[in-house]
C-alpha cells in the first residue's frame, strides 16, 4: 500500500483550493488523467462543502480530515467531521431534470458525488465522527496515457 | 490571493458578467451579489462569459439557478458563454444545456436578446 496523506482544514470555503490542489497532485502522481483527476478534485470540494454547510452549520473554527488512500488501482480519499450527522438515506438521487426545472439548488452536490466517483460511502457514529469515502479506481481508460 | 473575480459590462440592453477564476463554495456569494445588483437595476437581459472561468462546483451552479425564474419572469434570460470544456462538462453532468442557452461566443449570445424595443 502506498503511502496515505492527510491534511486537516478548519471548517472554512476559503480553505477549498488548498484541499483541490491537495487532491489534484496526489490523483496525477497516483496515474489518473488531468480529466479524471479534475473529476475527483470535483467530488471532494462537494463532500467537504457540504460539511461546511451542513455538518457544521458554516461555524469556521472546526476541524475536517481529508486522508487519502492509494492502494494499487484504488484510490479512496476520506472526509472525515465530528458535526451534525448526515442520512445519507434521505438524500435519494434527484430526478434532475425535474429537479432543474423546479430550480432547486440543494442535492446538486450528493449527486455530483455519486456521478463522478465509482463508488460513495458513508460511516457515522451520531456526534463522534462522520465519514464519506469516495473510491475510483484506476483503469487504463482513466489513466494517462502514455506513450 | 485572488482566486476569482466578476466584472460586469453595460451595452446595448445587455449585461455581460466576465466570470474569472474559481466559483466554488467561497466565491459563489460575489456571482450572487452580481445578479442581484442587475435585477435591483431592472437589467434582465444578461450574458455570462465564462471564457477566463476555469472552475466550477455545484455551488456556483447553484448560483444560477437562484436567479434564473426571477430573470425570466422579467422576460430576460440568463444565457451562458464561451466556457472551457472542462467547465461546460460540470454544466452538462447537472443537465443544465437543457435549461440554459449556452453559446460559443459573446456576441452571438448578445444578438439572441434581439433588438432593443
Amino acid at each position: 500500500m502506498a503511502k496515505k496523506l492527510t491534511k486537516i482544514i478548519q471548517s472554512r470555503t476559503d480553505n477549498l483550493l488548498e484541499v483541490r490542489e491537495f487532491v489534484m497532485l496526489a490523483a496525477r502522481q497516483f496515474g489518473f488523467s488531468e480529466e479524471e483527476s479534475s473529476k475527483i478534485v470535483l467530488a471532494v470540494d462537494e463532500a467537504c462543502t457540504n460539511v461546511i454547510k451542513h455538518a457544521y452549520q458554516n461555524a469556521p473554527d472546526r476541524s475536517i480530515q481529508i486522508d487519502i488512500m492509494p492502494d494499487r488501482e484504488t484510490f479512496q480519499i476520506s472526509i472525515i467531521d465530528e458535526g451534525k450527522s448526515f442520512n445519507p438515506n434521505s438524500a435519494k438521487m434527484p430526478d434532475l431534470k425535474q429537479h432543474l426545472s423546479s430550480f432547486r439548488r440543494g442535492g446538486l452536490g450528493v449527486y455530483l458525488m455519486r456521478t463522478l466517483m465509482d463508488k460513495v460511502e458513508y460511516n457515522y457514529s451520531p456526534g463522534k465522527r462522520n465519514e464519506v469515502r469516495l473510491i475510483k479506481y484506476l483503469t487504463p481508460s482513466k489513466s494517462e496515457a502514455r506513450g | 490571493m485572488s482566486e476569482f473575480k466578476v466584472h460586469h459590462r453595460d451595452g446595448e440592453g445587455v449585461s455581460v458578467i466576465d466570470l474569472k477564476g474559481y466559483l466554488d463554495a467561497h466565491t459563489a456569494p460575489d456571482l450572487e451579489n452580481a445578479f442581484q445588483k442587475l435585477i435591483n437595476e431592472k437589467k434582465f437581459n444578461i450574458v455570462v462569459n465564462c471564457r477566463d472561468l476555469s472552475y466550477i462546483s455545484s455551488a456556483g451552479l447553484g448560483v444560477f439557478m437562484a436567479y434564473i425564474e426571477d430573470v425570466r419572469k422579467n422576460q430576460g434570460d440568463i444565457k451562458l458563454t464561451n466556457m472551457s470544456p472542462k467547465v461546460y462538462n460540470v454544466f452538462d453532468l447537472l443537465g443544465f444545456p437543457i435549461l440554459y442557452e449556452i453559446y460559443k461566443d459573446e456576441l452571438e449570445a448578445v444578438g439572441k436578446f434581439g433588438p432593443r424595443k
